[in-house]
This record gives structure tokens, C-alpha cells and sequence, in this order.
């Protein structure tokens, strides 16, 4: 009986069929929609409702954009160009340009200072920001740069950024020279040596003031547009990242009152909103100061901004203290290592790169936050749009095209923040996985 | 020949302050404290100084005063006559809707983003992973200002709604937008509506009892009793019936335009709105990669056992998947809840009366009382947060791994 089936076979092939493409619904583009658009009715259904979404957006922006009107004295030529139909009236960005990016106060001809000193902020991070693709000797600009961008951009005696670099050069020969015998030592007596520094420095300026300056001395009220934002954001964050190592230490200390300062410092800063201490810089922090004593408005938000972000600061450092494996504390310690020398050769350079990511996070909301100075009345980027821009009489009424502007200079500032955030967690990732 | 020594003196010395490590730290405890204490003194000091100079003192009698000043949108009885101390609280209670609105809102938008993003649709993933990048990274300040200005500037007039034949016509004949704001159906309790609220809360308690004892004989018996419809079933039915039976005391008051304006219906200023949705779009974002990075957390082998034991897509969902992922979810979305509140100040931007709009603006401008009117603003948030935060340790520790 078994054998009635061998017969009932009649062909057995002996040869190969040749190669064939597979059939076209599994291959190529067809293959790919039917798995990533259509794998079923749910799915068909969502990708039909996000082209229709997509096709709304679409049909909507892309008229405006691409029928724009880039050259106009006013919104009303604008209009009569466009003759009714739409399109949107670029012209706004390319008439304001300077006071969108500079604000309205800042003279003219002074425009290259700024320019140059954002130009230069890509070279001084760059040894910080790619420390493996370039060269090492760059890190000399990097300490010199606050201090020529200072200059750029506030003008005024050369001297007196000479000077505040000397006072950092000081302190660090004196801390170079006292760290040997404690660490303490050598880091009070920098700071002291900079303090003097920094006073003599202060009488030799003002006993040299002439009115014959390099540079013209531009006062901070007359900064505005993206570079405040810039500079808000840039100063803020820098700073706030000594500050919130030391906040953060000083919270997994086990000091209890230098713990509690720390810890109430932090809640307090966190559990209010930014524009509560933007009003104490406005209002209420000039009746804490010396009698007499007029900061300008900028440095007291300044003061006040890195205070915020060093709170945030702290909390992530904190976190990544607290990830690093107790293994790691123990071996510095059975290494002889001091707290000091623990802290700055073993534990810190592990927390920080586990809180690469939340630092980020921190200073991208920073930057962002930094449009709030306009509820007091800055005019940062916002700032001029709403005010002196949209106030004016030749643009009152072209929201789109300015706020459009304002977003998409923060999203490629922020965005690219981020996206550099990932590199670096790829390039520190040493855990081969 | 061995020199016998004493061993050294216990005695104290003055180095030894800073390099025996017994007293190191208390010589930082006190240099610290004496630093602080040095540094308040100072402020203090000035402050002191500072006011007498100005002929000012610290004194809160202000609060009781009459504001002076309207709000065009409260919660409590409140006009011009009032205290400033009644402003503040209508602030308060206005910053409080906008947050509770946002919050809500955002976790909607949030949770349906981040699932989406996870969707095998690659359009759709394409799509939100979009609505995340761009909300993420552009201040939310603009954002509120964007939509302030499509409620203020883009929308039609009250009078385009008037004539025969208007340019725009109400939605549903209930609902108005307009650029003084949006006009909603305003419900009006009659005589007996108590009873048909009262009916309803008995429902809820009732839905949560039943969904009780459906577990509970679940987990006793195994025997699985029908969820969704009985649930839907209690909550709905005997309020809907004793709606019916009480002859509908409760009426909708729908906004008719008369005059130059729209009257009856709720008013929902455009401040409201765009400080709503903005916190809720903007925070959404926030919200739906937290979701996410909780769903991915969750490790694919749990799905598979699941999968494995039999379950459907729907109950691995819910019962093995979701389970674990709120453990990961909820407290950063905690914080962003606080985010919420605390970016609600912004309401000073587009001119809704928050307690940042009355308490520290306009009445601090009136009065001139900067320290105490911002020390009391700082101390609202600061108790917001606090209770928030505190609730979330409640929370966390209530869900949290519990390991032996």
C-alpha cells in the first residue's frame, strides 16, 4: 500500500529553478508599507488619519511659506503685494534683523563685537565640547575667552578683563604651590590671593580710566534680542555648574549643618517658579544690597538665574553620585585617597558622566527659560517682539512670521543641544554592550 | 638600644582644627554656619537700613485693604471694593484651575502621544516623535503667546456672529469663539438638581464597590465578572433615570449674542485658554517621553511570558505591562504636574489674573510692598510644591518594588 503513493508522484524535479526575485508584494517599498503602514485595519485607519493630518499642516504652511514677501517697508506693502492672497510677510525678519538679534539699543556700528564673540564661543567650547578631535593647546583660548568676550561686548578699558584674569592666575599659582601640604589650604588661600588680586586691580582701573577706550564701552541696559537670551543662557549655565557640584556634595555630606544649609537651599529654589525670583532681582534684591550700591539689572538676573539652575544642577549631580557603585567610594578610600582627591579623581569625573544627560536637560530648559526676563521687561528675543516690534506701526499685526522666527531659533538652538547630548553619551559609553 | 618615647600628647592643638579629621568637620560645620549667619546678618542689615532710608516698614496690614483693581476672571464673589487679600485668594484659586485643567489635559495628550510613539505605524511614530522635538525645544513662553495671539487676533469678533447671514456661525448653536473668548453652556441648578447630584456621587461609590467585589471574587473563586459595562451601567443609568424622573432640573444656559456682545454661557477668557493649552501641549510632550522611556522599560520578556501563559495583547497591556510601567511613569510625571504649576506663573504674560497676576503684580505695584508681597508668592509655590511632593512619596511608596 505505501508504494501505491511513490507511484502516485508523477514528476520529481532534478534540477534547481533559477533564482527568482520574491514576488513584488514582499519586497521593496510595497513590502516595507504593508509592514510599517498598513499591517492592519487599526493600522491602515491611523496612517490615513496622519496623512490627512499631514496634508492639513501642508496645505496650510506651505502657501504662507513659500508665497512670502521678503522685501517690504511695512505690513501694509505686504499686504498690497500679496494683493489678498496668502502668503506671509518675511519682510519683518529681514528689516528687523539687527534688533531681533541685538536688540534696539545696541549702536550699530558696534555690531561685529557680538558677532565675533559668538563666532568665537564655537571655538572655545570646541576642545570642551569634543575633547577627543581637537587639539588639547585650544583649552588656552577656552580660559582666556570669558574675558575677551567680556571685552567684545561690553568694551570699555581692557584693563579691567586683564585684570580679572590676573586674579584667577594668581589663585591658581598660590593653589598650585599650597595643595601639596592640605587641600584647604591651598583653596582658601586661592581665593584670597584673588580677592587681592582683583582689589588692586579694581584701584589700578579706575586711577587709569580714561575716556580713550579701545573699545566703547556699551552699557548692559542696551543689550537685548537673541544675544541677551545668548548670554543669559551661556553665563548662567557655566556658572551654575561649580556651584551645583558644591551644592550637590554638600548635600551627600556628612556635615549636618552644611547639609541642611545645602538641602534648604535647593528645595527652596526648586519649589518656586523662575519669575518669583525674577521679580526678587527686579524689585526686592536691591533692599538687601549696600546702601547706594547700583547693580545693573542684567547681573542681578544673572545672580538670580544661576542661583535657579544650580538648585537643578545639584539635584541631577546628586543623582549621579548616588548611581556610582558604593565599590567605587571604598576603593578610593583603600587607596589612601583624601576626600579631596577622592572626590576630584575618582567620584566626580564618573557622577558627572552619568549626569551628562540631566545637565543637558537643565541647561536646554535654562536657555529656554531665559525668555522670561521679558515679564520684566527685557527685551530679549521675546522681549522686542512684543514690545517695540509688534507695538510699532509698520509691523502691528505680523504674529506669525516673528513668533515663527522666535520658535525656530530656539528649536535649532535647543535641538542641537540635544542631539550633541546623545553623541557624547555614545563617545563616554566605555560598558561594552 | 631602643629610645623609649612617650606616646604623643593628647592635647590639643590649634593645627589640628583643620588636619585631624575628628575635628576637621566640625571646624567646616562652624565656618559655614558662621558664614551664613554673617551673610543674613549682612542682608539683614542693609535691608534694615535700606527701609528706614526709604521710610518704608515690614507690615502686612495692606492685605486687608480695598484692592482698587478688577479681575475679569474669578472663582469667588470678588470686585473692586475687595481686600487685596481677597485678590490674592481668587488668585489663587485661578492659578489652581489653570493648573488642575492643564494637568489633566496634558497627561490626555501625554499618554496618547507616548503610546503612539511606540506604535508600529511608521508615520504616525514619524508624526508624534515630531509633536515631541518641536514642542520640547521651543519656550513654552512662546507657545503661550502663540496661542494668546490666535485667540486675541485670529479669531472673529462677537459682531461676526450677528445678521441673517453671518461670516461665522456658533458650533452646536452652544459654543462661540471669539477673540474676547470662548462662550460654553453654562448649567443651571433647579429645584431637585441636588438630588440628581447626589444620585451620581451614590453611583461612583456604587461602581467602585462593585468593581470590588468583582476582584475580590476574581481572586477568590476565579471567577471573572464583566468590567466595562456593568461599570459604565452604574455610573450612568440611575442618574440619567432620576434626571428623567425629577423632570430635568438641570438646564443648560446657552450664550445668545445680544447687544455687542455675547450673553448667558461661561466666558472662558482667551488668557485662560491659550495659558491652558499651551502648559498642556507643552508639558504633554514632556509627558509622552516619560511614557515611552516606562513602557520601554518594561522588559520584552514580560510581554512574551505573558503572551506565553496565554494572555491577550489587550490584558498584557493591562495587567502585566501598564502594571510595571506606572512604577517608572509616575514620578517624573509628578514633577511635571509641579512643572505645570509653577509654569502657570507665566499667566503674567498674557494678562490672566493668577495670584502671580494679582498678588504679585498689580498689587504689588499698587502698594509697593515688594518684599512681603514676593516673600508671600514664594511661599504659596513653595507650599504647592511641598504638598505636591509629598503626596508623591505617599505614591511612590505605596507602589514601589516591595523586595524581601
Amino acid at each position: 500500500m505505501s508504494d501505491t503513493h511513490q507511484q502516485s508522484i508523477a514528476f520529481v524535479r532534478d534540477t534547481m529553478l533559477p533564482e527568482a526575485p520574491p514576488p513584488t508584494a514582499e519586497t521593496g517599498i510595497v513590502k516595507w508599507m504593508r509592514e510599517n503602514l498598513f499591517s492592519n485595519v487599526t493600522n491602515g485607519l491611523l496612517t490615513l488619519a496622519a496623512l490627512a493630518a499631514i496634508y492639513y499642516l501642508l496645505s496650510g504652511f506651505m502657501p504662507w511659506l513659500l508665497n512670502g514677501i521678503w522685501d517690504a517697508p511695512s505690513i501694509r506693502a505686504c499686504r498690497e503685494v500679496l494683493q489678498g492672497e496668502v502668503g506671509g510677510c518675511f519682510a519683518v525678519l529681514t528689516e528687523r534683523w539687527n534688533q531681533l538679534l541685538f536688540g534696539f539699543k545696541y549702536p550699530d556700528e558696534e555690531y561685529w563685537r557680538p558677532t565675533l564673540a559668538f563666532v568665537l564661543l564655537f571655538a572655545a567650547a570646541a576642545p570642551v565640547m569634543f575633547p577627543n578631535h581637537v587639539p588639547k593647546a585650544l583649552l588656552v583660548f577656552t580660559g582666556l575667552y570669558p574675558f575677551l568676550a567680556y571685552w567684545l561686548i561690553w568694551g570699555g578699558p581692557i584693563l579691567s578683563p586683564i585684570f580679572g584674569l590676573l586674579g584667577f592666575v594668581v589663585g591658581y599659582l598660590v593653589w598650585n604651590r599650597l595643595v601639596a601640604q592640605s587641600f584647604a589650604a591651598g583653596f582658601f588661600g586661592a581665593i584670597i590671593a584673588a580677592m587681592i588680586t582683583w582689589w588692586l586691580g579694581g584701584m589700578i582701573v579706575e586711577a587709569m580710566a580714561s575716556e580713550n577706550t579701545l573699545l566703547a564701552a556699551v552699557p548692559s541696559r542696551d543689550m537685548g534680542g537673541f544675544m541677551l537670551n545668548m548670554i543669559l543662557g551661556t553665563v548662567c549655565v557655566s556658572l551654575s555648574i561649580p556651584f551645583g557640584i558644591a551644592l550637590a556634595l554638600g548635600r551627600q555630606s556628612d556635615m549636618p549643618i552644611i547639609k541642611w544649609i545645602c538641602v534648604i537651599f535647593i528645595e527652596f529654589i526648586r519649589g518656586v517658579p523662575l519669575i518669583t525670583l525674577l521679580f526678587v532681582a527686579n524689585v526686592v534684591l536691591a533692599y538687601f544690597l549696600p546702601p547706594g550700591t547700583t547693580f545693573d539689572l542684567i547681573l542681578r538676573v544673572i545672580i538670580m538665574i544661576t542661583m535657579f539652575a544650580s538648585a537643578y544642577i545639584a539635584e541631577v549631580i546628586r543623582g549621579g553620585l548616588a548611581a556610582l557603585p558604593k565599590g567605587q567610594y571604598e576603593a578610593a578610600d583603600s587607596l589612601g585617597l583624601d576626600y579631596p582627591q577622592a572626590m576630584r579623581l575618582i567620584i566626580l569625573p564618573q557622577a558627572l558622566k552619568i549626569s551628562i544627560p540631566g545637565i543637558v536637560n537643565v541647561a536646554v530648559g535654562l536657555f529656554k527659560d531665559t525668555t522670561l526676563v521679558s515679564v520684566i521687561s527685557m527685551f530679549d528675543l521675546v522681549g522686542m517682539i512684543r514690545g517695540p516690534i509688534l507695538a510699532s506701526t509698520e509691523w502691528n499685526g505680523v504674529y506669525w512670521e516673528l513668533l515663527g522666527f522666535a520658535a525656530l531659533l530656539f528649536f535649532v538652538v535647543c535641538y542641537g543641544i540635544s542631539q550633541y547630548s546623545q553623541w557624547l553619551e555614545r563617545q563616554l559609553q566605555t560598558d561594552h554592550r | 638600644m631602643t629610645t623609649l618615647s612617650d606616646p604623643p600628647r593628647e592635647s590639643f592643638r590649634l593645627s589640628m582644627l583643620i588636619n585631624d579629621t575628628r575635628y576637621r568637620s566640625y571646624t567646616f560645620q562652624f565656618i559655614a554656619l558662621v558664614a551664613v549667619i554673617a551673610l543674613f546678618a549682612y542682608l539683614g542689615s542693609n535691608l534694615m537700613y535700606n527701609l528706614r532710608e526709604a521710610g518704608l516698614n515690614i507690615s502686612y496690614g495692606f492685605l486687608s485693604e480695598p484692592s482698587g483693581y478688577d479681575i475679569n476672571q474669578t472663582l469667588i464673589e470678588y470686585d473692586s471694593q475687595s481686600s487685596h487679600w481677597r485678590a490674592s485668594v481668587a488668585g489663587i484659586l485661578n492659578t489652581l484651575l489653570v493648573a488642575f485643567l492643564a494637568c489633566l489635559t496634558a497627561t490626555i495628550l501625554g499618554v496618547v502621544a507616548g503610546v503612539l510613539r511606540l506604535s508600529n505605524n511608521w508615520l504616525v511614530r514619524k508624526l508624534m516623535a515630531g509633536y515631541v522635538e518641536a514642542f520640547r525645544n521651543v519656550p513654552v513662553l512662546i507657545w503661550i503667546i502663540i496661542i494668546f495671539t490666535v485667540m486675541t487676533a485670529v479669531l472673529p469678533a462677537p459682531s461676526a456672529f450677528r445678521g441673517a447671514d453671518p461670516d461665522r456661525t456658533m458650533l452646536l448653536d452652544a459654543f462661540a469663539f471669539t477673540n474676547r473668548g470662548v462662550y460654553i453652556p453654562k448649567p443651571v441648578w433647579l429645584e431637585g438638581s441636588g438630588i440628581v447630584v447626589g444620585v451620581f456621587i451614590a453611583s461612583i461609590i456604587g461602581m467602585i464597590a462593585y468593581r470590588r467585589y468583582a476582584t475580590k471574587l476574581l481572586y477568590e473563586t476565579g471567577k471573572l465578572l464583566p468590567m466595562g459595562w456593568p461599570s459604565l451601567a452604574i455610573l450612568f443609568v440611575p442618574t440619567i433615570l432620576m434626571f428623567f424622573i425629577l423632570g430635568r432640573p438641570i438646564e443648560l444656559d446657552y450664550p445668545a449674542l445680544k447687544g455687542f456682545n455675547f450673553q448667558g454661557g461661561i466666558q472662558i477668557r482667551g488668557s485662560l485658554i491659550a495659558l491652558w493649552f499651551a502648559l498642556a501641549i507643552y508639558t504633554g510632550a514632556f509627558i509622552a517621553e516619560n511614557v515611552r522611556a516606562g513602557i520601554q522599560a518594561v522588559s520584552k520578556g514580560q510581554t512574551e511570558a505573558a503572551a506565553s501563559l496565554g494572555l491577550r495583547p489587550r490584558r498584557i497591556m493591562n495587567l502585566v505591562i501598564l502594571p510595571q510601567a506606572l512604577r517608572v511613569i509616575i514620578p517624573p510625571l509628578i514633577s511635571n504636574y509641579l512643572n505645570i504649576t509653577k509654569n502657570s506663573s507665566l499667566a503674567i504674560a498674557v494678562g490672566y489674573m493668577d495670584i502671580t497676576g494679582t498678588l504679585g503684580g498689580i498689587t504689588l505695584n499698587q502698594t509697593g510692598r515688594a518684599i512681603e508681597t514676593v516673600l508671600l508668592l514664594m511661599l504659596f509655590y513653595l507650599a504647592i510644591s511641598l504638598a505636591i511632593s509629598a503626596l508623591m512619596n505617599v505614591y511612590n511608596n505605596a507602589v514601589k518594588l516591595k523586595e524581601r
